[in-house]
């Protein structure tokens, strides 16, 4: 079991989304997230005041899913939220201990 | 004495004034008290003051006047500087609220900018050359669709009535109240491609549509020789009749929404989520300011306070009213819940198809007008938009093009010679009009509908490509994700 988090661009969520959904993946958690990594953060002006924007809007989906299938779903995430400019995010890909579906308390591959 | 009589012989009275010699002026005639009287009480009746002035021969004697002639009437005149105020509170912030609420709250603010940057641009235009183009005469063929140059940079557009739309209000005021029509009906459309357009592509658009489109229904409606303009224009070709803008306002803006939406397309994931109201409070706020501000709209389209102007206001509550509860009645049966935004879409779609129609039609003929005025263009937003898939954002097209095509119709059905006496005046027995009511004005209507359609359809058609052919017309995707406040105007509605 692993866990697949990836920051991407906001407006990418829905081609990422209907990507994942085209392997079969049936779940994911979706947050609104603010940092910024190498893209950093811009200055910008506003009525003559100067300011510095750091943390730039992004989007972190969260998917816990069966090993054989974390290659294609990181494949698929790669190409939907590719822009090919600076900020388009980043996968991270974890182990997972164990998973519980509260419902039926089925364990491990069967609770994904 | 008929209205047209006396608005004619009130520019043969200026002309024969200011072709008066200074010797002349010296030992000028003075009115007789009846001729004084006669003057004054024109003012009640709405009519030229300087007809009293006119002798056996039909000529006004050199130099004869009266302090009546010449000047405002001050309750006409109150009312039409009211009506403009009214109208320009329907943009500003009625529309833009309302417009507002409806959209999400990362593009509030680009709704607003663009109600504020159509008020400036057509300010400037009107100015310029398009309230000329739109009401001076136009002489010709060309001139029954366009007006002259006679009033470019408001040249000679003073404090003293321009009888040829009104014998008591300032010709300086009319021109203002018409600027407030020119304003709010590009304003209007940009709700059919809000959340999308890019601000620089929407106002060179609204630039050019003013001249192609706007300028030309105008004039034809109402403009003193204009094509269709049955009730003041004895030679229309056409013998339709639009009170308050079934052709100018609503119909032009609701045809050209449906044209430009579907040239611009459609939204980011439209389909695919939810583009839900973010403030159904500010939507409620704005159509209820619409609402006020829409008798200055329709009672103000008398151009006095007279008879006319109170059986408008009238027929504005009733067909806003029934309008607001049918439409909410409609979407009860259909969804079985009555919405905020059905009451208020209901008010605004009564209003519009009542508009054409307001001073033409009795408290009857209104509530009809409010019932099928909250039925037909629900049916439109619920139903036709769903069928063809386009994405009028905020159903202009369906509120706007549907009411006011319905209300043109309408009009040519009820209209009502005992409610406006214009219907029998001397234009309209010049040209027939007078004949035709309750008698196949219907088919009048439909002629300057079809007009209407072509003209804002086609000229629609034309500056987009246009446009596109300058400009990108589309914000990025990305843009369009984190919301046009920011990437058009760098600020965001609310910092909470």
């Amino acid at each position: 079991m692993k866990k697949i988090e990836a920051i991407i661009k906001p407006f990418k969520l829905e081609e990422v989304k209907e990507a994942l959904s085209e392997l079969g993946i049936e779940g994911m958690t979706v947050t609104e997230v603010k940092g910024f990594g190498r893209q950093k953060g811009h200055t910008e002006i506003y009525r003559g005041s100067e300011y510095t924007v750091d943390f730039l809007p992004k989007i972190k989906i969260e998917i816990v899913l069966n090993d054989d299938l974390v290659d294609n779903a990181s494949n698929a995430i790669v190409k939907a939220a590719k822009t090919g400019k600076i900020g388009d995010g980043k996968i991270f890909i974890s182990t997972v201990e164990e998973a519980i579906r509260i419902r039926t308390e089925e364990t491990g591959d069967k609770a994904v | 004495m008929s209205n047209l009589l006396s608005r004619l012989a009130c520019v043969g009275a200026f002309v024969v004034l200011s072709a008066v010699p200074a010797s002349a002026l010296e030992s000028k005639p003075t009115p007789t008290v009846e001729q004084r009287l006669a003057a004054m009480e024109a003012y009640f009746q709405n009519t030229d003051p300087a007809a009293a002035l006119v002798d056996a021969n039909g000529k006004t004697p050199a130099g004869l006047t009266t302090p009546a002639v010449g000047v405002p009437g001050p309750g006409h005149n109150t009312w039409m500087m009211l009506s403009a105020a009214a109208v320009l509170f329907m943009t500003l912030p009625g529309l833009a609220i309302f417009y507002g609420g409806l959209v999400r709250r990362k593009n509030v603010l680009s709704v607003l900018a663009q109600c504020l940057g159509v008020t400036t641009l057509v300010t400037v235009i009107w100015w310029a050359v398009g309230y000329s183009l739109a009401f001076a005469p136009g002489g010709g063929a060309l001139g029954r669709i366009f007006g002259g140059l006679d009033y470019a940079f408001l040249r000679g557009v003073t404090s003293v009535p321009n009888c040829a739309y009104s014998p008591w209000v300032s010709h300086n005021v009319y021109a203002m109240f018409q600027m407030m029509f020119a304003i709010i009906t590009p304003a209007l459309i940009v709700g059919a491609v809000a959340e999308r357009m890019r601000f620089q592509a929407i106002l060179t658009f609204v630039g050019l549509w003013m001249f192609v489109v706007y300028i030309p229904i105008t004039h034809m409606a109402w403009g003193v020789d204009g094509l269709m303009n049955g009730v003041w224009n004895p030679h229309a070709a056409i013998r339709a009749i639009d009170f308050a803008g079934g052709t100018v306002v609503e119909m032009a803006s609701g045809w050209s929404s449906l044209v430009l939406c579907l040239i611009v397309g459609k939204r980011m994931n439209y389909g695919k989520e939810l583009f839900a109201p973010h403030s159904m409070v500010f939507c409620m706020v704005g159509a209820g300011m619409l609402w006020v501000g829409w008798y200055g709209f329709n009672a103000g389209s008398a151009v006095a306070a007279d008879g006319v102007a109170s059986n408008a206001f009238l027929t504005t509550t009733l067909a806003g009213a029934v309008a607001s509860g049918t439409w909410a009645l409609a979407e009860y049966f259909v969804r079985g819940k009555a919405s905020v935004l059905g009451f208020c879409s209901g008010i605004v779609a009564g209003l519009v198809a009542i508009t054409p129609a307001c001073g033409f039609v009795n408290a009857s003929g209104a509530m009809l007008i409010g019932i099928l005025g909250g039925v037909i263009p629900f049916l439109a937003v619920y139903k036709l938009k769903a069928w063809f898939k386009y994405d009028d954002s905020l159903d202009v097209f369906g509120v706007h093009g549907v009411a006011g095509t319905l209300g043109m119709l309408m009009t040519g059905l009820l209209a009502d010679v005992a409610v406006n006496p214009n219907l029998a005046g001397v234009a309209a027995q010049a040209n027939g009009l007078a004949k035709l009511v309750n008698n196949g004005l219907w088919i009048e209507q439909l002629k300057a509908m079809g007009l209407t359609f072509l003209v804002a359809t086609v000229g629609t058609a034309l500056v987009a490509y246009a446009v596109r052919a300058m400009m990108a017309v589309r914000i990025t995707p990305e843009e369009e994700h984190s919301g046009l406040d920011l990437s058009e105007h760098g600020e965001e509605g609310y910092i909470l």
